[in-house]
């Protein structure tokens, strides 16, 4: 039987890994790709306390995160694009004119 | 027997039937490799070049407006459902953000995004105040065929 | 729940600025030689929408079934974020020429993220927090980017975007752990829990994953890491906003928390996190904003600083703390305006930095420029006669109400630090001969001058009649 804890053990993971990756990995587009896993994590519990509590509000929030993680995702890679025309290189560590 | 259970049956079996098959192959066929066997087949041709070549940058516009009109086409999901029980309001409050969508796309389609060969900007420029044609790829296909 | 038309008249400030967005983008689409109409018309939108919702500012109801709250404090957001940003608009017509970002949807994406500002004080509920949240930071990630050639803007984007969307995982995590805790994501209906004999552990995880990211956005000090970047690098009128009415929107979402916790049971559940916060952001951004070079990042780290004077007044979670904060949050977003202001009009073309050292000797080129800067850095750091002052002493107050003596000697003690870095901008401009032939040449800009000028009247006269206004704010 699959319960309430099983998805939050799952969407904590998650989230996690999220944060984890944000913190450690040097690439722009992964990190990135880290925090758009956070997003989704939120989603799951979003979508599992909104199964368990019989109450729909929650399912709703998470048509609106996916939009809006949509509209971040296309302001992000637009920003991406503009910094590797001018700098060739995506790694955060490289990307220091100001200081950190 | 579950439901589950015949399909781990069949899967095992599939598992069992293709490790049977190679195996067999491998006992019985002849052996003599030769350089030209060894070869990496690529559709009959030598490899020309890194296959990781950069796409048209056009590839990367069309795509992010695909993904947020996608994505938005969500949001009209609970409406549909639910409209009729806000009367003649809530049916116009949908069409509010159909509206706004619309705004949006006709926005993209002024400044050229959704032109395939992207407008040389006086060209652009010259008609003002009139929408330029919206040009589909496949209708400029046709045109130089017929040319 | 119905929806009426009464519902819509409500709102009629956002759809204002709904509408303003719409008539740009068309206006913006259709003719290349736009920017300077629109920069006129959003400065006359947002004065007209500021000017609406202080007329209607006791028209307090609920709206759409309890989604978003008008009237009262909401208006008086309102009226900040409007007022702001008709200032910015007025501080980026000749700014945006120089900087070279002149295009039309730069005054597009200012009135989107003021709608997004809007969204998030008026929002009663989760759901809409965080669609204005999300719209306001998107507009301000694009912003901050515009120079699009210019890497250190690429940089303050990048980063400002990287920082500001991990922040967004935080708070929507804990917008669903508090969902999960309380079974609704109505804001009453969630603090209601805390009246309530007990309380989920969850939900005050939840909570707290909501404050980290809101402090965040607020830039106070374990989360600061982007704000000197960002202010240094976007251009200056977009840092202006970001710093002044960008902040003042965050704080009115941080209030959503704070205001039903004055009623409940128990109102001092997160004075310890407040508090610690406050004191380790005033102390750590006056100190550090002492070794600055560079005007905008001396700027960024005083944010930094006064996001913490105004964590006092979230500490105190009490009537006073909240006004104070909404006054606090008025005088600052003015004050820093101007200041921005004058640094936009002082700043070189190209990559020339906006250090220290070009101010020496301005008291001579350019008096009128000297003294209003001089007024704003008074105003600042808190010196009696401005608005800044009774800033400070409205949060200091509500401190000391609340029992809470320490952090308002805190502080005074960081005011008093603070005072150190503010007047030695004065003492440079009067004080000092620029040892270089002055380079950097004073943009004249009729259009700045006036916002500025505004910004200087609007501290000078919240400093003459700070109880009336704060007795307005009470009232609600």
């Amino acid at each position: 039987m699959v319960t309430l804890e099983h998805y939050l053990i799952l969407s904590g993971f998650m989230f996690v890994t999220g944060v984890v990756g944000v913190l450690t990995r040097r690439n722009a587009i992964v990190v990135f790709m880290s925090i758009e896993l956070m997003l989704n994590s939120a989603n799951l519990t979003f979508v599992a306390y909104s199964s368990f509590l019989g109450n729909v509000i929650g399912q709703l929030f998470v048509f609106f995160v996916m939009a809006v993680a949509a509209a971040e995702a296309a302001v992000g890679l637009a920003i991406l694009i503009a910094i590797y025309r001018n700098k060739a290189t995506l790694n955060i560590d490289e990307i220091n004119i100001l200081k950190w | 027997m579950t439901e589950f259970g015949k399909i781990l049956a069949f899967m095992i079996l599939a598992i069992v039937f293709v490790i049977v098959g190679i195996f067999t192959a491998y006992l019985i066929r002849p052996h003599r490799p030769t350089d030209e066997k060894l070869l990496t087949y690529e559709c009959g041709e030598n490899a020309q070049g890194s296959p990781w070549v950069r796409f048209n940058f056009r590839f990367y516009i069309v795509a992010l407006i695909f993904l947020i009109f996608d994505v938005e086409i969500v949001l009209l999901v609970p409406w549909v459902l639910i409209y009729q029980e806000y009367g003649i309001l809530g049916f116009l409050t949908g069409f509010i953000f159909i509206f706004l969508l619309v705004a949006g796309m006709i926005y993209e389609w002024r400044k050229g995004d959704l032109e395939w060969d992207r407008p040389e900007s006086e060209k652009f420029m010259a008609n003002t105040f009139k929408l330029p044609k919206l040009t589909l790829p496949a209708k400029k296909i046709k045109e130089e065929v017929t040319n | 729940m119905n929806l009426t038309s009464t519902d819509y008249l409500n709102i009629l400030p956002l759809l204002l600025v709904g509408a303003g967005i719409l008539i740009s983008l068309t206006v913006e689409m259709y003719s290349k030689k736009s920017v300077g109409f629109l920069s006129w018309f959003s400065f006359l939108l947002h004065l007209l929408v500021a000017y609406y919702s202080l007329y209607t500012v006791n028209n307090v109801s609920s709206v759409f079934g309890g989604m978003m709250g008008t009237g009262g404090t909401v208006n008086i957001f309102y009226f900040i974020f409007n007022f702001g940003a008709a200032i910015v608009a007025l501080l980026s017509m000749d700014y945006i020429k120089k900087a070279e970002i002149y295009f039309g949807e730069y005054y597009i994406l200012l009135q989107s993220a003021v709608l997004g500002m809007m969204l998030m004080a008026s929002a009663t509920d989760l759901v809409m927090v965080f669609i204005g949240l999300e719209l306001m930071s998107i507009c301000f990630y694009v912003l901050a980017g515009f120079q699009r050639k210019n890497v250190r803007s690429n940089e303050a984007s990048l980063k400002y975007f990287l920082l500001g969307s991990f922040t967004t995982g935080f708070i929507v995590y804990g917008m669903a752990l508090i969902y999960g805790a309380s079974g609704s994501l109505n804001i009453q209906s969630i603090f209601s829990m805390l009246s309530a004999e007990s309380t989920p552990i969850l939900f005050y995880v939840g909570t707290l994953l909501f404050i980290i990211g809101f402090c965040f956005k607020i830039a106070a000090f374990p989360f600061h890491m982007w704000v000197p970047d960002v202010y240094q690098g976007a251009p200056t009128s977009v840092t202006a906003m970001m710093s002044t009415i960008g902040k003042a929107a965050a704080f009115s979402a941080l209030l959503l928390i704070m205001l039903p916790l004055i009623g409940s049971k128990n109102p001092q559940t997160f004075t310890p996190l407040f508090t610690v916060l406050s004191a380790a952001s005033m102390i750590f951004g006056s100190i550090v904003a002492l070794a600055q070079t560079d005007i905008k990042r001396m700027l960024a780290y005083s944010s930094i600083a006064h996001a913490g004077y105004m964590l006092i007044g979230l500490a105190a979670a009490n009537d006073t703390g909240a006004s104070g904060i909404v006054f606090y949050l008025a005088a600052y977003a003015f004050m820093n305006l101007g200041a921005f202001g004058i640094v936009s009009l002082i700043e070189g073309n190209g990559d020339t930095e906006g250090t220290i050292e070009s101010y020496a000797g301005l008291s001579d080129r350019n008096p009128l420029l000297a003294g209003l800067l001089a007024l704003f850095m008074f105003t600042l750091s808190g010196l009696p006669p401005f608005a800044g002052f009774f800033g400070k002493y409205y949060v200091f107050i509500a401190s000391l109400e609340a029992g809470n003596v320490w952090i308002a000697v805190l502080g005074a003690l960081s005011s008093a630090i603070s005072a150190y870095f503010y007047l030695r901008i004065i003492v440079v401009m009067y004080f000092r001969k620029s040892d270089v032939a002055s380079d950097n040449i004073i943009t004249e800009s009729h259009t700045s001058l006036l916002g500025i000028v505004i910004s200087a009247i609007l501290v000078i006269m919240m400093g003459l009649t700070p109880g009336s206004i704060v007795r307005l704010i009470n009232s609600f």
